[in-house]
């Protein structure tokens, strides 16, 4: 059982109404506030991202090209990819709930580097702007995590803009990753001890270590890509004598581990609502973070799994094909870890568990696909195709965005100290749920058969599975619009959340909703563990007032 | 469903069968895994549904190493007999047999160009005859691009700058699709063809029907003489290079010590950069060609070096093995 709620906070001044005016956002160092502009941020892109999401589905719809040339057809898709890989997924998880949750989770008043924290968000959005404003002319074609680095040379000038922004935008990376876990390092409460940590937390260290050791190769490859076209040096063109292949192998060193970056934290996300809705210390703490540690480091061991066909070597492949499989063991006992809190738990089907519900079902499915695509027999037939686009939107936007939205419903009333409407999110949930399932599944037998990915046009034969699809993506954006309608709407009309809605267990429910400026009244002190729910009653006086 | 719809690709490939065997083994397992998850999770929300709001989880007491054991070395064994079971059937698609034909392919933007071992020339469309084991050799003029024929479960990547090889045996008459499954540009979508699987008699019929190439070989061995080589790579001249006569499908040994197999390769970055790897006891001499000579035009010399017998042993059968080093 959790500690009754704080004392009396509410109704007074919390970080929300401390200071006003439009200065007092944009120059604030408060972690908690910086991650509400990110959320801002982020969400524009998301629907933007859904957007060109709609207008690719409606185009496929028929097999003729017959809504859109080739040429905006592909950057359609090739700005869906950017926008909700690099402005949406990358961040979502970390620099929203992440930064709002992380210091309070330790017991901190802040992150160990405030004013880094801010300087993170200025080229992130400033890049954003760019990257949008440059797709409607049209000049945006290049993608740089579809690997061609040599397709493009009819218009030079847009990978350059490109290629500078995500180079900027890496920073803002590489210092979220630093920020982290320097502060869990150094500002942990006193007797918070590392395996009194939560998951979130550990999930969070994990993806922080990513973020440091994995985007400075992408920023060398971006330079690398910029001398080559500035100065044409031969790297990666061959008709300067480059290697394209070459290309390939620096940008999944990087961009394999980045599928890390958008996975752990969600995996972080399912601990908590695993355990806080079936009041149950999670089963197997020490392998759930392990696991996340696991995954990060063999992460950076596997992206040669992207180019069993690109004429490397079949010994590369076999070893890369053997290194990949051991992904799936952490990724396994995380799910059987989850399943196994449940027994005897006391289980509530409210929303956030809802999505913690769908997010197994999806990644159930993400993940087996995975073990597919690394089984080198199979993956020489259905690579690049929408096997493989089914594969990652199942692991990437079925599981990623369930954790996300799982979290931002469980933490909302932390949030903004409002209740949004149960009956409403419930069904939202479930929408979103079969939405994904009937717009992505039917990807997977168009990719047996044997349809290419990024076609504009494609065989009739297909034309069914693809209305399928089409359908499924109608109902999947109904389904992510009712939250954007019903939280908008709790800010005003919602119920005032108690410091602890949920009875759940953890040092940010032990402070008021929404946290004070510094996060809690008194600095808190540890005396249990994580998830303490059953021998909760001889340490009842978790945090505050000792 | 509406008529046409298929569910399934066609089986029409040695290869097919295998690739599909392994793929519904996974499936099965993965199906298996899914539903004992799933009913699991089911089965624990009804048990353990809570029953009042002040209800909290039961602790669980006693060892549970042995459960995160069991659950972690069951799916390692299973993984592993998915890799090993992968592995085998990669190895052998990367290994063409001794007895295959040699088809060069060429892709640019955004088309795919096929030549047969006769020197007829194809684009878009591909006659094949059926049983019979084909070698592809591959590479692009532009971008990189990617042949696939899902009918043949056959996917490889075609690399500007170097060959890449596939090889397949039709076993199923019909036509089936050639896609390019690597984008490359504005037409990427557009860059599709037919691949026809004909009886052996009607890929005959085929061969000789309609315009003739005149051969490789043949339009070869004129290359060789407009680009000169034959002034120093002949038997017949002051013998300033290799001769090539017989060469091909050999070792050779290199003025560094190392030794390289002379196959379609090597001959082709001898043209282009021979510098590279000198022959033993020769001097570096030779101009490069690169930018003086297409793909093709590498692609016909090599056949042409290919049919150059030893000399004085032009009646030896010993020639007739192709470069497939393949251990049957």
């Amino acid at each position: 059982m959790s500690a009754p709620a704080s004392p009396a906070e509410t109704g007074g001044t919390n970080y929300l109404n401390a200071t006003h005016g439009i200065g007092s956002w944009l120059l604030t160092r408060d972690h908690k506030r910086i991650g509400i502009l990110y959320l801002l941020g982020i969400s524009v892109f998301f629907v933007l991202g859904g957007l060109m999401a709609v207008l690719i589905r409606a185009e496929l719809a028929t097999p003729q090209g017959d809504l859109f040339s080739s040429d905006v057809y592909n950057r359609l898709f090739t700005m869906h990819g950017i926008l909700m890989i690099f402005f949406f997924l990358i961040p979502s998880i970390p620099a929203v709930l992440g930064n709002f949750l992380l210091p309070i989770m330790i017991g901190a008043k802040d992150l160990a580097f405030p004013r880094l924290n801010l300087a993170q968000l200025v080229p992130l959005h400033d890049r954003r702007g760019d990257d949008v404003r440059v797709a409607p002319d049209g000049r945006h074609r290049h993608r740089l995590d579809l690997l061609h680095s040599d397709v493009d040379e009819l218009r030079p000038g847009q990978v350059i803009v490109t290629a500078v922004g995500i180079f900027v935008a890496g920073f803002s990376s590489i210092l979220t990753g630093l920020n982290f876990i320097v502060t869990i390092h150094r500002m942990r409460a006193p007797g918070l001890t590392w395996f009194r940590l939560p998951l979130f937390v550990w999930a969070h260290y994990a993806t922080s270590i990513i973020q440091i050791l994995g985007t400075p190769v992408i920023a060398i490859t971006i330079l690398l890509v910029g001398a080559e076209r500035l100065f044409h040096i031969g790297v990666f063109d061959p008709k300067y004598g480059g290697d394209p292949v070459l290309f390939q192998h620096l940008f999944w060193f990087y961009s394999h581990p980045a599928v890390y970056i958008m996975i752990l934290p969600a995996m972080g996300v399912m601990s908590e609502l695993v355990t806080a809705f079936s009041r149950k210390r999670v089963f197997g703490y020490h392998f759930i973070a392990f696991s996340s540690l696991f995954i990060a480091v063999i992460g950076f061991l596997v992206w040669g799994h992207h180019m069993f066909i690109s004429g490397q070597s079949v010994v590369a492949g076999a070893i890369f094909s053997f290194l990949t499989m051991l992904v799936a063991i952490p990724s396994a006992v995380k799910v059987f870890n989850w399943t196994a809190t449940l027994y005897k738990g006391s289980i509530s089907l409210q929303t956030p568990m809802l999505y913690a519900l769908g997010f197994i079902g999806v990644f159930l499915i993400g993940g087996l696909t995975g073990v597919m695509l690394g089984t080198l027999g199979i993956n020489i037939y259905v690579h690049d195709t929408y096997f493989i686009v089914a594969h990652f939107h199942y692991v990437m936007v079925g599981s990623a965005i369930m954790g996300y939205l799982g979290g931002l419903h469980f933490w909302w009333p932390k949030i903004t100290g409002r209740m949004y409407n149960e009956f409403w999110s419930k069904i939202s949930a479930i929408v979103i749920f079969i939405g994904f399932n009937t717009t992505f599944f039917p990807q997977f037998i168009l990719g047996y058969l044997g349809m290419p990915r990024r076609y504009h046009m494609y065989p009739a034969e297909f034309q069914t599975w693809n209305v399928l699809s089409s359908a499924g993506a109608t109902i999947l954006g109904f389904g992510y619009l009712m939250p954007v309608v019903y939280l908008l709407w709790s800010l005003k009309f919602g119920a005032k959340a108690p410091a602890n809605p949920w009875g759940a267990k953890g040092l940010e429910w032990e402070t008021s909703s929404p946290p004070p400026v510094l996060n809690f009244a008194t600095p808190p002190v540890v005396t249990e563990e994580a998830y303490a729910y059953e021998t909760s009653t001889p340490a009842k006086e978790v945090t505050v007032g000792v | 469903m509406l008529p046409n719809s298929p569910v399934f690709p066609p089986v029409s490939s040695t290869l097919a069968s295998k690739v599909d065997l392994l793929f519904f083994f996974t499936v099965g397992v993965s199906v298996l895994f899914s539903v004992l998850i799933v009913a699991t999770i089911v089965a624990f929300l009804v048990k353990y549904r809570r029953r009042h709001a002040a209800e909290t989880g039961q602790e669980i007491k006693g060892n549970t190493l042995i459960l995160e054991l069991a659950w972690s070395i069951i799916p390692l064994g299973l993984v592993m007999i998915s890799f090993f079971w992968g592995a085998a059937v990669f190895f052998e698609s990367s290994r063409p047999p001794a007895d295959a034909w040699s088809f060069h392919v060429y892709g640019k933007q955004w088309m795919w160009k096929v030549e047969h071992p006769e020197g007829k020339r194809e684009i878009n469309e591909f006659h094949v005859p059926v049983n019979q084991a084909v070698k592809l050799t591959m590479t692009s003029e532009d971008v990189i691009h990617n042949f696939s024929v899902p009918a043949f479960r056959l996917k490889m990547d075609v690399l500007p700058g170097r060959y890449t090889t596939a090889w397949f045996k039709a076993t199923k008459t019909g036509t089936y699709h050639i896609f390019c499954d690597q984008y490359c540009g504005v037409d990427h979508s557009k860059m599709v063809g037919k691949i026809h699987v004909l009886e052996p008699q009607d890929y005959q019929k085929w061969l000789v029907g309609g315009a003739s190439a005149g051969g490789a070989v043949a339009t070869g061995g004129e290359l060789f003489v407009a680009k000169a080589c034959n002034t120093c790579h002949r038997s017949d001249s002051s013998a300033r290079a290799p001769i090539l006569d017989g060469v091909f499908g050999k070792s050779v040994s290199l003025a560094d010590g190392r030794t390289v197999l002379a196959d379609e390769s090597y001959v082709r970055e001898s043209i282009l950069s021979p510098a590279s790897k000198i022959v033993q006891g020769y001097q570096p001499i030779m101009p490069t060609f690169k930018d003086q000579i297409s793909e093709e035009e590498i692609v016909q010399l090599i056949r042409y070096i290919q049919d150059l017998k030893p000399a004085g042993a032009a009646a030896a059968p010993a020639a007739a093995a192709p470069a497939a080093g393949g251990k049957s």
